[in-house]
């Protein structure tokens, strides 16, 4: 089951960085939402503070609230650990486990975390690998190591490997920027089909993409180096490429500046 | 040195003139040449001494030959790579020396019967006698100490990189760094103090004490750094997958590093391996089988060296560089099951 996020007046700080004042959304389950934005202006600090991992980084913390489905991510006694078991994450470069063979990092998660019946990993895997569209590509190969396989073929393993663990919410920071076309058309894809079943975030540089594969799209800017950065608008994928209400995010979006 | 030729020079701005591709050789040969002839002139009777002379005539050589011809640029690469060589040969050439006295010495009473028996019943200067006893002390002393030193400096070092934080993290640091330098005479020596406070006789297992005292910041040192190149992303794969972070450095920070770590424990055995100095104050040697560790005086690889060679007698000598011989051997089969572990246990690669 996909959940909704909630977000309302949040903060991340690095240290006595401020890297983001607060933003305040709600993201919709089984809906693809697309943040965009110059470098630099926190997005996938915001995208880190969903699943509770900006304060992995040294001296990251957070002020603020994060509502998954009415329970607050950031609440007294809440544990990391199992936030990050529904909201699940994708990373700018793919980033298989060197040690483990194909199957084993798609089980990973599932294995690092308890028993699994052998028979019932074996199912789990195989509609993971089919949910990621890789399956007809590693079924004859599956117990050979996951870094031999090609930079598009990496991500989709970690895309698999994400939702192996069945999360509500999905995590993508820049999925793309390191592949090539073809296997960015593959993932866009897949974004298509995983939306159906999980609530998805993206941040990407590229608008088009932004454009193809989001329902909603979220405009973040800083006013100036160093500021934080700060959500201008979220709208409608359509409306913020057509229409959008503030001049900023149409300059942005045209090239004028950013 | 007038072997260098000159190749036809062509009227192009990419291609200029390049010596032969003997030519290095040749200039290595003429240095040689030279430098013979220089100490013939002079009553040099030293290789040593010839040998300086021919590298620096090398180096010298190499730079005014390809600055004629190739120019400034080029025979300034020259000479870097000659004296990369030099350089190399001057560390490579007393490595096989003293590998090449000790087997040519060391072959000589080296045996299954020298492996297999002990020094109980032959005098210094009879020949004869075996090294069993210290082999087996050997064996025990540095297994009892890699058993302490190695899961605590692996421990250590996990508490520094994923752990340790400001104050505490920064001061466990200096106290590691402080702990390479102790001398490990002063490690025998402290040992030693708490032996007299107890008012006991040595044995074999306070070396292993000692020994694991010097083997600790070692096995830190390592570690830390195997661990520091495990990349963050692995950490952060792992972690956004809703895995506990003990689990994480568990299951995917410590196999990531395995290899490098292991490789870490065995030089650091090799390091302790030889020591003689606490061994001597603490184990104080013998001639008989002691297989126990934590009662009565043990003999050990070094201090039978030592005490062999001290005793001036050539059946003793003998004794000491086929000793010395096993303890090469000994280190260097260590060092091979190491690599074999790292190439075993590195990450995988290929399709």
């Amino acid at each position: 089951m996909a959940k909704r996020i909630d977000v309302s007046g949040l903060t991340a700080y690095y240290g006595s960085h401020k890297a983001i004042e607060d933003i305040s959304m709600t993201v919709e389950p089984r809906s693809v939402t697309a943040f965009i934005g110059p470098s630099g202006c926190g997005k996938s600090t915001f995208l880190r503070t969903l699943n509770r991992m900006h304060e992995v980084t040294p001296g990251g913390r957070v002020e603020g609230k994060v509502l998954l489905d009415d329970e607050d991510l950031y609440g007294t006694g809440i544990d990391p650990v199992s936030v990050r078991r529904e909201v699940g994450m994708v990373f700018q470069r793919p980033n298989p486990f060197p040690t483990m063979s194909i199957f084993d990092n798609v089980a990973a998660g599932l294995k690092l975390n308890g028993s699994y019946k052998k028979s019932e990993l074996q199912d789990i895997v195989e509609k993971s690998l089919k949910g990621a569209n890789l399956w007809n590509e590693v079924k004859d190969r599956l117990n050979k190591p996951g870094s031999g396989l090609s930079g598009g073929q990496q991500q989709r393993l970690c895309i698999a490997r994400a939702i192996a663990v069945e999360p509500k919410v999905l995590l993508m920071d820049e999925p793309c920027s390191a592949l090539d076309p073809i296997s960015t058309l593959a993932i866009e894809d897949l974004i298509g089909e995983l939306k159906e079943r999980f609530t998805i975030v993206i941040v990407t540089h590229n608008m088009q993409q932004a454009a193809r594969v989001s329902d909603r799209t979220a405009f973040f800017n800083l006013a100036a180096v160093g500021q934080p950065g700060k959500l201008i608008e979220i709208d409608d994928t359509e409306r913020i490429f057509s229409n959008p209400s503030v001049q900023a995010t149409e300059d942005y979006i045209s090239g004028r500046f950013g | 040195m007038s072997n260098a030729a000159v190749t036809e020079k062509r009227a192009s701005t990419l291609r200029g003139a390049r010596l032969p591709k003997w030519s290095p050789y040749a200039i290595a040969a003429g240095s040689v040449a030279v430098a013979v002839g220089i100490g013939l002139a002079a009553g040099l009777d030293s290789r040593v001494q010839l040998g300086l002379i021919a590298g620096l005539l090398f180096i010298l050589g190499s730079y005014v030959i390809a600055a004629r011809v190739e120019g400034r640029r080029q025979a300034k690469d020259r000479v870097a790579t000659s004296l990369v060589w030099v350089a190399f040969l001057l560390a490579v050439v007393p490595l096989v020396s003293l590998v090449w006295t000790t087997i040519a010495r060391g072959v000589k009473v080296l045996d299954v019967y020298f492996l297999t028996h002990s020094m109980g019943v032959v005098a210094d200067s009879q020949p004869g006698g075996g090294i069993y006893h210290a082999i087996l002390g050997s064996l025990e002393q540095v297994g009892l100490a890699t058993l302490i030193a190695a899961p605590i400096g692996v421990l250590t070092a996990i508490y520094l990189v994923e752990y340790g934080r400001g104050n505490l993290a920064r001061s466990v640091t200096f106290f590691v760094d402080v702990m390479t330098g102790i001398p490990s005479i002063v490690a025998g020596l402290f040992i030693l103090s708490l032996m007299l406070m107890f008012d006991m006789q040595p044995f074999g297992f306070a070396g292993s004490l000692a020994l694991a005292i010097l083997m600790m910041p070692v096995v830190v040192r390592s570690t830390e750094e195997m661990l520091k190149l495990v990349p963050n992303e692995l950490r952060e794969a792992s972690l956004a997958l809703g895995v506990p972070k003990w689990r994480t450095i568990l299951k995917v920070v410590l196999p990531t590093s395995l290899g490098g770590i292991t490789t870490g424990i065995m030089l650091a055995i090799a390091r302790i391996a030889g020591e003689t100095a606490p061994v001597l104050l603490l184990v104080f040697g013998s001639k008989f089988i002691n297989a126990n560790p934590f009662e009565g005086a043990q003999a050990s690889l070094p201090l039978y060296i030592y005490q062999q060679y001290g005793s001036g007698e050539t059946p003793a000598y003998d004794r000491a560089w086929a000793a010395s011989l096993t303890l090469i051997a000994f280190v260097m089969i260590l060092n091979m099951v190491a690599r074999g572990i790292a190439r075993w246990k590195a990450p995988k690669t290929g399709r």
